[in-house]
């Protein structure tokens, strides 16, 4: 059994306090010298959430068992939540009189700043689940750091994330348990899903000036730090599942951040932007 | 001229008529998502919390308590939606537990959530959790989980072994 992270209640009493000290003021907010890397930045956790939910949500109604079915659409569900609160913050930094819907409907793949991981074609349901796993480990360990963000307004929502994202880590770990330590067919398709995302892991750890300057005004956690903590646990999990860690680099893919994606993307955004593309402001 | 302003406790009581639109049988109050009613001069501001991010209840949960409000005669009201402290089941009150129950949804089992999620599950598969989940039918606690979601985001899908009944569990979180 993997000793995978425990997921810590949030400190609620000191969250309310630091909430109701702040009173909806975040100093970051209004700090014009930071902008531009916060707003990236932000759009990063928001295009992450997305990107990753659509792809998930792609499962809906397509899952092998009605529990899976369930459990992505589920899955979905949170991760566009998320989605709404990082880009709601992201628009409000900006200023500029968008909204996280004008944020995730009318930007062109070149202003996504997901990682290329994310967009990947969902595959077979290894892909998808190795998928999930490697970026729930990641996603856990840079939430539970973003809890103690400088910036109160990323604090909240990351304690509010965090306690969803634990379940996605709890699932997906275990199914990548059960899977590799299958049958033979579902062993050899772990391997080859773990083999075929390995290359893209990377660039979550990989930072560049945006990270350096959102980790300087200490609203976020260096990335380097959180590499080891993934490390480990997937480390664990993988050697649970009797699958093999890829001796390949980790980091051969990168850009996505930077707004340089795989073509991929592209159809995402073809299907999930058609409406407001053609429909222009069309509410119900 | 300025008419009377309803007291906030009188707030609270309309709100309690306010149902979830997911689990009727719970107010929105006895759900512990409203966190604050309070004036700013003569505008009534309620804070409310959504249980979990995605949840497609939340703006449909906003509707019905303006809808409650404005049909009691507020005409001056902002919702505000506060993230912190996030929800937790903790603010389940029991009288909402015992309504779930009886609804047919087994109530959160308080502290599961917050001992850690993966101690937890480690604790539960070696076979030494003390977590029991009753079948809200026949109150047995020979019951297992078929899945950790559930028909909603708050739920997960357990099956009672001795009446067979499918159930869901109001999940600790």
């Amino acid at each position: 059994m993997p000793s995978l992270p425990d997921a810590a209640t949030p400190d609620v009493v000191a969250l309310a306090e630091r909430a109701a000290a702040a009173q909806g003021h975040d100093p970051h907010i209004s700090d014009v010298a930071l902008k531009p890397a916060f707003f990236d930045w932000l759009c990063r956790m928001g295009d992450n959430s997305l990107v990753l939910g659509h792809r998930i949500s792609e499962w809906c109604g397509h899952g092998p068992v009605l529990e899976e079915d369930i459990a992505l659409a589920n899955t979905a569900l949170d991760l566009i939540g998320h989605t709404q609160m990082w880009l709601g913050l992201a628009a409000e930094v900006e200023g500029a009189g968008r909204d996280a819907d004008k944020l995730a409907f009318l930007r062109d793949a070149m202003k996504f700043r997901n990682l290329k991981l994310l967009e990947l074609p969902n595959g077979d349901m290894a892909v998808t689940l190795m998928r999930e796993f490697l970026f729930d480990a990641f996603h856990f360990e840079l939430l539970t750091a973003l809890t103690g963000s400088s910036s109160p307004r990323v604090a909240e929502i990351a304690a509010k994330a965090l306690k969803e994202v634990s379940y996605h880590l709890e699932r997906s770990s275990d199914l990548v348990v059960r899977l590799g330590d299958g049958t033979e067919e579902s062993h050899a398709r772990m391997q080859a899903a773990l083999n075929k995302l390995w290359p893209y892991t990377g660039e979550m750890f990989t930072a560049d000036a945006v990270d350096d300057a959102v980790a300087e005004a200490g609203i976020a956690p260096s990335l380097a730090d959180l590499l080891p903590l993934w490390q480990r646990t997937v480390a664990e999990v993988l050697d649970e599942a009797t699958l093999g860690q890829p001796e390949q680099r980790f980091d051969a893919q990168s850009g996505g951040k930077q707004g340089r994606h795989t073509e991929h993307l592209g159809y995402i955004l073809a299907e999930m932007q058609f409406l407001q593309r053609a429909y222009p402001g069309a509410s119900w | 001229m300025t008419a009377v302003l309803p007291s906030t406790e009188q707030v609270w009581d309309w709100l309690g008529e306010v149902p979830d639109p997911e689990i009727p049988v719970v107010s929105v109050t006895e759900l512990g998502i409203v966190r604050e009613v309070r004036w700013e001069g003569e505008t009534l501001v309620v804070a409310v919390t959504p249980t979990y991010s995605g949840c497609p209840a939340t703006s449909v949960i906003d509707l019905m308590i303006e809808t409650q409000l404005r049909e009691k005669g507020i005409t001056d009201l902002r919702l505000e939606r506060r993230l912190s402290p996030p929800w937790t089941t903790d603010w389940v009150t029991d009288a909402a537990r015992d309504k779930l129950r009886a609804y047919g949804i087994a109530p959160p089992v308080d502290g599961t959530a917050s001992d850690g999620l993966m101690a937890g599950r480690a604790a539960r598969l070696s076979g030494r959790s003390n977590l029991v989940i009753a079948c809200p039918r026949c109150g047995s606690s020979h019951t297992e989980r078929v899945s950790q979601f559930g028909s909603t985001p708050c739920k997960a899908s357990y099956r009672c072994r001795d009446c067979l009944e499918p159930f869901d569990y109001f999940k600790c979180h």
